[in-house]
């Protein structure tokens, strides 16, 4: 193989690794949009999931004597999406029930949710007087590949279809299963319905609060395991407080790249995952770190640049994207 | 022939703050018969109805559905009970088809089967013949298309009572015309019907009984045939207005507004005004009908300085001053010169007015600039906006009252007082008594009319023809962005511009 080839292939590998929190985060924020609600603290939830995730998954470990690989996956997950969820749910009582702006509540969970997640690591680590870090062994169930050798020994495909992780085959599942729910579901075109215009929906007799709830919280629990996803494959199962800055923020601009399609999400999310990595892996000399750091959100910028230029209705966000709804106000 | 009640209401009470929208209001609706529910703004009809529709639940009172006891605490309550609602602001989401539309909300077991739908919509359109494309998308649609849609979504669920709320507000003669067919073609079929209008021409065409509200309280129930225009209104009033607009004839009219050749494209390069010449004198009022979105609102933007001009011009002569070029001056230069615009469009509040704020700030936006140093003169806004609350009669608990949360004509008031007072030259209006009951539209014609005895250049553009016969001295017609002919208000008929607004300048064979 080419030098050039196998540079690419890393290259690539090394995009989906880092594009694989922010496909959840994404997906888990789309879901949310759709229901018309604007969470901006996606920064903060990817926190809380990475933190507790983690913390579920070491205390998992530290209470059995034979940890099952498989089970601790799952209860990673699991506790990523509660604590996301929780912190979602938060958000859903004071902009659905309450009726607050939602930009200034997402603000406040960005802030809130990353407080919590540092203060859940920092306190772990200092009651177990040391890392919160995963043994060698169980660290392979999240980081390599479910597929076997053969399959990823394959010249060139090999890597980059079946040499990641097992987060990011999940990953793509969720998608398609979202596609699937938004365009051919009853339910969800009734979340469609909300999201674009719960006055329609409300007439039609769909309980808006309901769907806008469910959507929200489980969002929120989608995108935080996208924070345990990042904790365990990129951060290498260690709690590190610096080591998920910005993702979360990524995911929110993501999601308008991907005019808030889930399929678009997963090519979007390997494209900003590379746009992410680019400094470290085809770095000038003469253009410093910053400039490739903030590629991804210029990149959000020109396609909202494009998609706003030419008025086109399909392409547009979630008409009541960012509105609560009352049903007696005019 | 024996009546079978649909629908009875009793004692029904509904009460908003310190507000009571419903008084102890009796209503009853009978199977195969179109009643009009007919009252001032701010009766209480649509109250009325939004409780039947699951919208609104009563404070007080009792509902029967044929004979039966019921609570409708949800849209999908009224469903149930087979009442559908077609409200005024069409309930539709824009990105969806027609079908996707029709089935949103309905728990039908299994999954989502988009061409059997399809198939049940089109099946539902031969039968009463309706005239659309199930997979067509709603911002595809016009105004009319957008209605039948929520029409046959109401059937599609099985609806026999059907509540129109001012089904007609938006609709072209000929459409309007249409929608009158289907509804009888619907109560030869056995359905009940309720449309609640302002429009005497159409209780009197239409309906089988007529129940009036007035301030919230029932003054009556009467059979149409019995009953006639100048009698309804006095029951909707209260007291008789007259009929007749004043229309006096000013002495000495003046040119104003000279527009020659005046062409635009929106931002897509579709053309909005195709070489719109006219002239507008000072001391008349214009009037301007045509098909809404025919260019009105890009007609009197244009003139105000908000809307780009491709090419034209716009010769302005206001009285004892030299005469000037319009086009290519900013909004303010314009606005400087004493051309006012009072737009209303359809939500009201879009265009002119904050919601948040109240009067006083809303009077302010027009003269924050008069102010002397840094802070604004809040007196004098205060003061225009006393004004107006008492010649107007503004339903509103003070002058710092979110104008947001008054009801709609009240809105209004304030947003055609505003530029009256404001004592412009040229005065433009678009739809300034939209939605207003006969007698606020009375007091707006009649400020119109005062302006224009001052030798004020008024352009009005209205939806109700008879209303720009009685009131206008010259009718302009437009057609998709052309002048298709300028009548005179004293002598030309209605079917005469109904014909213009159809086809450019009356000569195209249909």
């Amino acid at each position: 193989m080419p030098d050039f080839v196998q540079l690419f292939i890393a290259l690539v590998v090394a995009a989906i690794t880092y594009g694989t929190p922010l496909l959840f985060g994404t997906l888990g924020e789309i879901l949310t949009e759709k229901s018309g609600n604007l969470n901006l603290g996606v920064e903060g939830i990817m926190f809380m999931g990475g933190a507790l995730g983690l913390g579920g998954v070491f205390y998992y470990e530290k209470a059995v004597s034979v940890p099952n690989g498989i089970l601790a996956v799952l209860i990673g997950m699991v506790c990523a999406f509660i604590a996301g969820a929780i912190a979602s749910l938060i958000f859903s009582f004071i902009t659905i029930t309450l009726r607050a702006n939602q930009n200034v509540t997402g603000l406040a969970l960005a802030i809130f949710g990353t407080g919590i997640g540092q203060f859940a690591g920092e306190y772990m680590r200092i009651q177990e007087g040391g890392y919160i870090s995963i043994s060698n062994e169980l660290k392979v169930f999240f980081i390599n590949s479910p597929f076997p050798q053969a399959l990823q020994d394959l010249p060139y495909v090999g890597n980059i279809l079946f040499g990641n992780s097992i987060f990011f085959y999940l990953g793509i599942l969720l998608a398609v299963a979202m596609f699937l729910y938004f365009g051919r579901s009853r339910s969800g075109l009734h979340l469609r319905a909300v999201g674009e215009s719960p006055a329609t929906a409300d007439a039609a007799g769909i309980s808006v609060t309901r769907y806008k709830y469910l959507a929200t919280v489980i969002g929120g629990g989608i995108s935080a395991i996208g924070g345990m996803v990042y904790i365990t494959t990129i951060a290498g199962c260690v709690w590190n407080h610096e080591g998920l800055s910005g993702v979360g923020w990524l995911a929110v601009a993501l999601v308008i790249f991907c005019l808030w399609r889930p399929l678009n999400a997963i090519w979007g999310s390997v494209l900003f995952g590379a746009l992410m990595i680019l400094y470290l892996r085809l770095a000038l000399p003469f253009i410093p770190t910053q400039l490739y750091k903030i590629l991804p959100y210029v990149v959000t910028v020109i396609v909202l640049i494009f998609s706003s230029m030419r008025n086109n209705k399909e392409k547009q966000p979630p008409a009541s994207l960012g509105l609560s709804y009352f049903r007696e106000d005019r | 022939m024996e009546t079978v009640c649909a629908i009875e209401m009793r004692n029904i009470t509904k009460r908003f703050g310190s507000v009571t929208a419903n008084d102890h209001i009796n209503f009853r609706l009978n199977r195969g018969e179109i009643l009009a529910l007919l009252g001032e703004n701010g009766s209480g009809k649509t109250t009325l109805m939004n409780m039947l529709s699951g919208i609104y639940f009563p404070d007080e009172g009792e509902i029967f559905v044929n004979g039966k006891p019921v609570s409708i605490r949800s849209p999908k309550d009224a469903y149930d009970n087979g009442i559908g609602m077609i409200h005024q602001h069409y309930k539709l989401v824009d990105v969806f088809t027609a079908a996707e539309n029709i089935v949103l909300g309905l728990h039908e077991s299994g999954r989502l089967d988009i061409k059997a739908v399809n198939e049940k919509v089109r099946a539902i359109c031969e039968k009463y013949g309706f005239d659309i494309d199930p997979t067509q998308k709603i911002y595809d649609m016009s105004v009319s298309q957008k209605q039948t849609v929520e029409i046959v979504k109401v059937l599609y669920r099985g609806a026999d009572i059907l509540i129109l709320d001012e089904p007609t507000a938006v609709l072209t003669p000929q459409e309007t015309e249409k929608l009158f067919s289907i509804l009888r073609s619907m109560k030869a079929d056995g359905k009940a019907i309720v449309i609640i209008t302002h429009k005497l021409h159409e209780v009197m065409e239409l309906s089988d009984r007529v129940a009036v509200l007035r301030k919230g309280a029932s003054i009556g129930t009467v059979a149409t045939c019995e009953t006639s225009p100048q009698a309804l209104t006095d029951m909707m009033v209260g007291h008789a207005v007259t009929l007749n607009i004043q229309r006096p004839q000013y002495e000495h009219p003046e040119k104003r507004l000279e527009l020659q050749g005046i062409t635009c494209f929106d931002a897509e390069g579709v053309k909005k005004l195709d070489d719109v010449s006219f002239t507008a004198m000072g001391g008349e009022i214009l009037g301007i009908a045509g098909i809404a979105g025919s260019g009105q609102k890009e007609l009197l933007e244009a003139i105000a300085g908000l809307y780009p001009v491709a090419s034209g011009s716009i010769r302005y002569s206001p009285a004892g001053r030299e005469p000037s070029d319009l086009v290519g001056k900013t909004p303010m230069q314009i606005k400087k010169a004493g051309v006012a615009m009072a737009f209303v469009p359809e939500d009201r509040l879009g265009m002119g007015l904050v919601g948040s704020m109240g009067m006083t700030g809303n009077m302010m936006l027009r003269s924050w600039r008069k102010g002397k140093g840094a802070f604004v003169n809040s007196r004098d806004p205060n003061e225009l906006a006393r004004q107006v609350w008492k010649e107007l009669d503004v339903v509103t608990p003070s002058t710092e009252f979110p104008v947001r949360r008054m009801s709609g004509g009240n809105v209004q008031k304030v947003l055609v007082g505003r530029e009256i007072a404001s004592a412009p030259s040229v005065l433009m209006t678009a739809y300034a008594v939209r939605g207003l009951d006969i007698n606020t539209s009375y007091t707006i014609y009649n400020l119109l009319t005062e302006q224009k005895m001052k030798g004020v250049a008024v352009i009005f553009v209205g939806e109700d023809l008879d209303v720009l016969l009685e009131l206008c001295d010259r009718i302009l017609v437009l057609c998709g962005g052309k002048v298709s002919g300028v009548v005179d208000g004293r002598t030309a008929s209605k079917e005469e511009i109904g014909l213009l607004m159809t086809r450019v300048g009356g000569k195209e064979a249909e």
